[in-house]
């Protein structure tokens, strides 16, 4: 019996099944047997990979760490093998209105700051640690208010990120954290004017998702996976709307090197000491 | 204004000045960007707070390469080949000679001679080859239909007298009540067509449409005549409808074409002139004038396309003979025309109810039967049916006139 690679993703969208259905008609077309299982959390996808449910995971950045963590607590290794090209280079920023009191990083001291989900890498651990780096500990040196859209989701649910930012507009925040491709769309959207509000602080760049395996995946079809997936062209257009869906344009390797602020997050705030306990 | 590139020069330089990509800057972006080849550069500046972070941010989304620039806003973009690299094709040719014979399902809703994005939806349009529907003629016939549209209600006096006595006036009420239905049959038939039509052949769908909202004005025009003295229509028989379904459910759009705009709107055409010439009031006379100059265009479009049809399909002549032949069969059993539609045609041709004039009534009644059927046969002939043929398949024709 040929064996079927499976993968993990989670479904934070209903266009989740629409995206995965058409990469399983690509890769079947492309002769690999694929097949995959949705989740409604990272964790438990993270917890399924390791109990050999899937053979890759479509991990975000949080899940990556703790899939990296949790091998290495058990004598095993996660492997990056592939990601978008819009998972590389990201940032935050730390948005103020322009009549506040709040133009640099010291002034958010004793202010209200609005953030995304608690698990957001992009909306809240990353943003939270610039803030803390810079000498302002949440909670102790400034408010924290959190909208907690799709816990379990990482963020990947943009209505965190919204609701953070209409607070800001509606006064009930002094700052929100968002990531820098939103501040685009949230200007433009209307959702957060730029002729009323500028960027208080920003992120060094970092990277977002990518697909992990452990050391015990199938090596040859995760190869044949890698191979499709680097192959696939924004110019087909029979899988051109599947990258559009999906955010990128290209997929490219897997890399590590984009994750030392979140790891630095999650060590400070001990963010995943229950989960990997 | 960005200027043009030297292959292996200089950068496109771009100023933004003071907008940012979510005031418009992405417009001149991407004007610059198509100026430069695959992996050639544009340098962006501009004194926008944000502009740094809005190219990053951007050119990562789109699959742009960015470079930060060193010490000041900006930073330059690198074209990839994934920059509006979505393939195109054109949708054949603006003009009549750039319609294709089987325009592709993904061309959709897309103008003729649109560039159109590969990997869209494959509509359902059922009607796609032009052989069967095409005729060079359509746009000069769409023209003259919008510039012959009237206003029901100031091409038509409605003010004028009604002289003629109450059971005349039943006549004229009976004979709207049949041409309503048969004009909602009108409607209907090409309606149902303009939803299957690949829009590739605009011509034919503009006329269509037209030819649809022409009934919707004769429905309007023979209600408000048939209402003027009453409070409700006449009869609607069985025979009359069975006639008409027959049109409605048939799905071929060369048959339909021909039962009704060929041979029903054909005899439909010289009725009209039998009432412009026999109706007993002004504006009698008048719907059928101006409904006549309206359906004379839709047998001149049936005429122009199935001929053009035949002349490409050698067996559409017995298609359409067998099509006469087997709605002859299907309405054989029932009465044909109402009853009293054939009478209320004698009495508005009388003009009264003496026995001369019934006589004559009935005599013009009969002339009008002979005409419907050479209109037919000068039709059939046209295209491209031996005369005997013609005069077979006419007396073939249903009783409905319709």
């Amino acid at each position: 019996m040929t064996k079927t690679l499976t993968l993990g993703a989670v479904a934070y969208d209903p266009k989740v099944v629409t995206i995965w259905e058409g990469f399983k008609d690509h890769f079947a077309a492309a002769g690999l047997p694929f097949d995959y299982i949705l989740y409604s959390n990272y964790e438990t996808q993270v917890l399924g990979h390791l109990a050999g449910h899937v053979d890759v995971a479509w991990n975000s950045p949080l899940a990556w760490i703790e899939a990296e963590r949790l091998a290495a607590k058990a004598g095993r290794r996660a492997s990056a093998i592939a990601m978008r090209d819009t998972d590389r280079d990201l940032t935050s920023v730390i948005v103020a209105r322009k009549d506040s009191a709040i133009a640099a990083l010291p002034d958010i001291r004793g202010k209200r700051v609005a953030v995304g989900a608690a698990d957001s890498p992009q909306a809240t651990l990353i943003p939270l640690e610039l803030l803390a780096e810079a000498g302002l500990a949440p909670e102790r040196d400034f408010e924290v208010i959190h909208f907690n859209i799709g816990l379990g989701k990482h963020g990947d649910h943009v209505g965190g990120e919204r609701d953070a930012a209409r607070a800001l507009m509606a006064g009930e925040a002094d700052a929100c954290c968002i990531l820098d491709a939103n501040r685009l769309l949230f200007a433009r959207e209307g959702t957060l004017p730029a002729a009323a509000t500028q960027v208080v602080a920003e992120t060094a760049p970092f990277d977002h998702c990518n697909f992990t395996v452990l050391d015990d995946a199938p090596a040859e079809l995760v190869e044949r996976f890698v191979s499709i997936l680097l192959a696939m062209s924004f110019d087909d257009p029979a899988v051109r709307p599947l990258l559009e869906m999906e955010g990128l344009t290209q997929w490219l390797p897997g890399r590590t090197s984009g994750y030392d602020a979140l790891n630095r997050a999650v060590d400070r705030t001990r963010f995943l000491d229950a989960f990997l306990a | 204004m960005p200027s043009s590139p030297e292959p292996g020069g200089r950068p496109v330089e771009i100023d933004l000045e003071g907008i940012g990509l979510d005031e418009g800057g992405e417009v001149l972006l991407r004007r610059a960007l198509r100026r430069v080849p695959s992996g050639g550069e544009v340098a962006v500046k501009g004194v926008h707070p944000e502009l740094t972070l809005h190219l990053r941010a951007w050119a990562r989304g789109e699959g742009i390469g960015y470079r930060a620039c060193e010490g000041g806003a900006g930073g330059t973009l690198v074209r990839t080949d994934r920059f509006e690299s979505m393939p195109v094709e054109r949708a054949g040719g603006s003009g009549i000679e750039g319609v294709r014979d089987h325009p592709p399902a993904n061309w959709g809703l897309a103008g003729r001679s649109a560039q159109v994005e590969l990997g869209g939806p494959a509509f359902d349009f059922t009607l796609i080859d032009k052989a069967e529907l095409w005729a060079d003629d359509a746009a000069r016939l769409y023209a003259r239909a919008t510039a012959a549209q009237w206003d029901p209600a100031t091409a038509i006096d409605w003010s004028a007298e009604i002289e003629h006595d109450e059971e005349i006036e039943d006549a004229v009420v009976q004979v709207m009540t049949y041409l309503i239905e048969n004009e909602t049959a009108a409607l209907m038939v090409p309606a149902r067509f303009i939803a299957r039509l690949h829009p590739h052949f605009r011509e034919v769908m503009q006329l269509l449409a037209m030819q649809a909202a022409e009934e919707a004005r004769h429905i309007e025009v023979f209600t408000r005549r048939a209402l003027m003295r009453r409070d409700c229509l006449g009869l609607s028989s069985t025979g009359g409808q069975a006639s008409l379904k027959t049109l409605i459910d048939e799905p071929d759009f060369a048959l339909a074409s021909f039962l009704l705009s060929v041979m029903g709107e054909g005899s439909f055409l010289v009725l009209l002139d039998f009432l412009q010439r026999h109706g007993p009031d002004s504006i009698t006379r008048a719907v059928a004038r101006l409904a006549a100059q309206d359906e004379a265009r839709h047998v001149a479009f049936g005429l122009a396309h199935l001929r053009r049809h035949a002349a490409e399909d050698p067996g559409l002549l017995a298609r359409l003979s067998n099509a006469m032949h087997r709605r002859h069969a299907e309405l054989a059993e029932t009465a044909g025309l109402n009853r009293r539609v054939f009478e209320g045609l004698t009495v508005m041709a009388a003009g009264g109810f003496s026995p001369a004039s019934i006589a004559q009534g009935h005599a013009r009644v009969m002339q009008l039967q002979a005409d419907m059927d050479h209109a037919r046969r000068v039709s059939l002939s046209r295209l491209g049916f031996a005369d005997a043929d013609a005069a077979a398949l006419s007396q073939l024709h249903t009783r409905n006139f319709m």
